[in-house]
């Protein structure tokens, strides 16, 4: 099956809407389950893995969520294709670099995907745009009971269900959500909201998961303790920390436009300079500015610019999606000129910024409603 | 005393926290605890901090070091290298090992929340079966001996129905 063709186009999927999506890029809900009587994928043999694999890749195929879906082993994905799969958070990086008794089936519209054999043998999510940790809980958990009927998962009413880390033993579940925070980055209020999250038991990682930096100002903020506490008390308590992380990029936002506001004009203004101008740049400095951009776009400096231009590049100038569009393999500094080449392309009918918002103070806010 | 996290320097610092009614002991030394951010007494946790330990660190020292899952043949050795275990029997084969760590890493160490339905269909099974058995042994004392014959058979059907699944 050919990832390009069934991969939505970045121009369509940064058109996606959800709540709040001005702050949070998507929501996000994964299941870990193993079947009994076979070894955690790390720990099988092959034929093992061979084995999980042709049975559980048929019962997900059957899931009415996944009609038309894609469904392949990982064997007959490119590398080019799992980079590609990696930058649209489809799979994890760690799934791109497994050896061969693995798969991936997702669906249409890219809300539910499953990876097979990747830590466990079966790691589900669901996938929303904006804040919409409920939906995504309630997607996953309508296809892990179906998936639980046919497939006998590992499970013991002590430790509930089992996985090959006692990190994600019981429950299995993790409940994330991307973020944009610009506004506490520049107001370097960032480190102590991370520090607070923390404490209360959530984890802050980078743009592609763990061990990641923040590029472009995204953060990860996921639940890290999965035994002793139901799914749907964990799906609350991160809504309720992700509100609260809201209100504070929403303050943070206004109180620089008040009390900074020529800071921000010059970090938006030179953000967009060099995006619009650049005739070399690398994928890290391209993301720091697009973010930079979009938080322009948020605040109304750009009156003619939608933010999907931000969030469609954002998707675009990453590596493997730049060496896509070219057939021949580019060395870095190929792809540096292309990227800039791309970008100056999408920018050319974006008007550069205001030096104020117009209409309304500060912009469109987003404040979540209590 | 040597330092929980190093293992090679002298334990300075020593913490004791506690949590509900257990009681958690460290002792670092002043390296490590610094590293760890003890020296800011708000912002710190001993869940936290253990769980920094590494999976591996914190099950050294419980139970033997041969123990081997007789089902996958994971060893404790396995474990430590790959912070991962081998099968989901592995869990009931490190038990002991591992019931330290989950203490530190969760916020309990039992279970609450989604139930698969074939476990949740034999547990209503057997909950039936208990209430069936009650029934007539009422009947049997009210000598409602019809009532206890028609109690028998549904008892025979359900205990039936039961062990089919239970041998899943």
């Amino acid at each position: 099956m050919n990832i390009d063709e069934f991969l939505i186009p970045p121009a369509e999927s940064s058109r996606r809407k959800g709540p709040h999506d001005r702050i949070v890029m998507s929501s996000r809900v994964r299941l870990a389950r193993n079947v009994r009587n076979a070894p955690f994928p790390g720990w099988a043999k092959k034929p093992d893995r061979v084995r999980v694999l042709e049975m559980v890749r048929p019962a997900v195929e059957n899931l009415s969520e996944m009609k038309n879906c894609f469904s392949d082993n990982m064997d007959n994905i490119s590398p080019l294709d799992k980079q590609i799969l990696v930058e649209r958070h489809l799979i994890s990086r760690e799934h791109a670099a497994k050896p061969s008794g693995s798969g991936l089936v997702f669906n249409r519209d890219e809300s539910l995907s499953v990876m097979i054999n990747e830590e466990d043998h079966l790691r589900m999510q669901a996938l929303r745009p904006g804040l919409q940790l409920k939906d995504a809980w309630m997607a996953i958990d309508q296809a892990d009971s179906v998936l639980g009927q046919k497939l006998n998962f590992a499970f013991s009413a002590e430790l509930g269900f089992l996985t090959a880390c006692p990190t994600n033993l019981g429950t299995g579940i993790r409940v994330s959500a991307m973020l944009h925070l610009p506004g506490l980055v520049l107001a370097e209020q960032i480190n102590p909201i991370i520090q607070s999250v923390n404490k209360l038991g959530l984890a802050v990682r980078g743009l592609y998961g763990e061990g990641t930096e923040a590029l472009g100002n995204v953060f990860q903020v996921s639940n890290q303790m999965t035994l002793g506490e139901s799914e749907i008390a964990i799906v609350e308590r991160l809504d309720k920390v992700l509100s609260q992380i809201i209100e504070h990029e929403e303050n943070a936002r206004g109180q620089l436009l008040e009390k900074k506001p020529k800071m921000v004009y010059n970090h938006i203004g030179r953000a967009y300079g060099i995006l619009a101008n650049a005739h070399s740049i690398s994928s890290k400095e391209a993301m720091n500015l697009l973010s930079l951009t979009r938080l322009g776009m948020d605040l109304g400096l750009f009156p003619s610019g939608k933010r999907t231009v931000a969030d469609e590049l954002f998707i675009l100038t990453q590596p493997a999606h730049l060496q896509k569009q070219h057939s021949e393999k580019l060395s870095a500094e190929e792809r540096d000129l292309l990227r800039a080449d791309m970008i100056r392309e999408h920018l050319k009918d974006l008007s550069r910024p205001v030096s104020k918002a117009p209409g309304i103070e500060g912009g469109e806010t987003d404040k979540p409603e209590k | 005393m040597l330092c929980c996290v190093c293992k090679t320097k002298e334990a300075t610092v020593h913490l004791t926290q506690i949590e509900k009614e257990k009681m958690h002991k460290v002792d670092l030394c002043e390296e490590c605890s610094k590293n760890k951010g003890v020296d800011d007494p708000a912002g710190f946790s001993l869940a936290d901090l253990l769980l920094g330990l590494g999976a591996a660190q914190e099950m050294e020292g419980t139970g033997g070091a041969e123990t081997k899952c007789p089902k996958c043949g994971f060893t404790q050795a396995d474990f430590k290298k790959a912070g991962r275990l081998g099968c989901s029997d592995c869990y009931a084969t490190f038990a002991e090992g591992l019931e330290g760590l989950l203490r530190t890493m969760h916020k309990g160490v039992r279970h609450v929340g989604k139930v698969p339905q074939p476990v949740q269909n034999s547990r209503d099974m057997a909950e039936r079966l208990k209430l069936l058995q009650k029934n007539l042994a009422k009947a049997i004392d009210d000598e409602n001996f019809e009532m206890a014959v028609k109690l028998r058979d549904e008892i025979k059907q359900v205990s039936a129905k039961l062990s089919e699944l239970q041998a899943i």
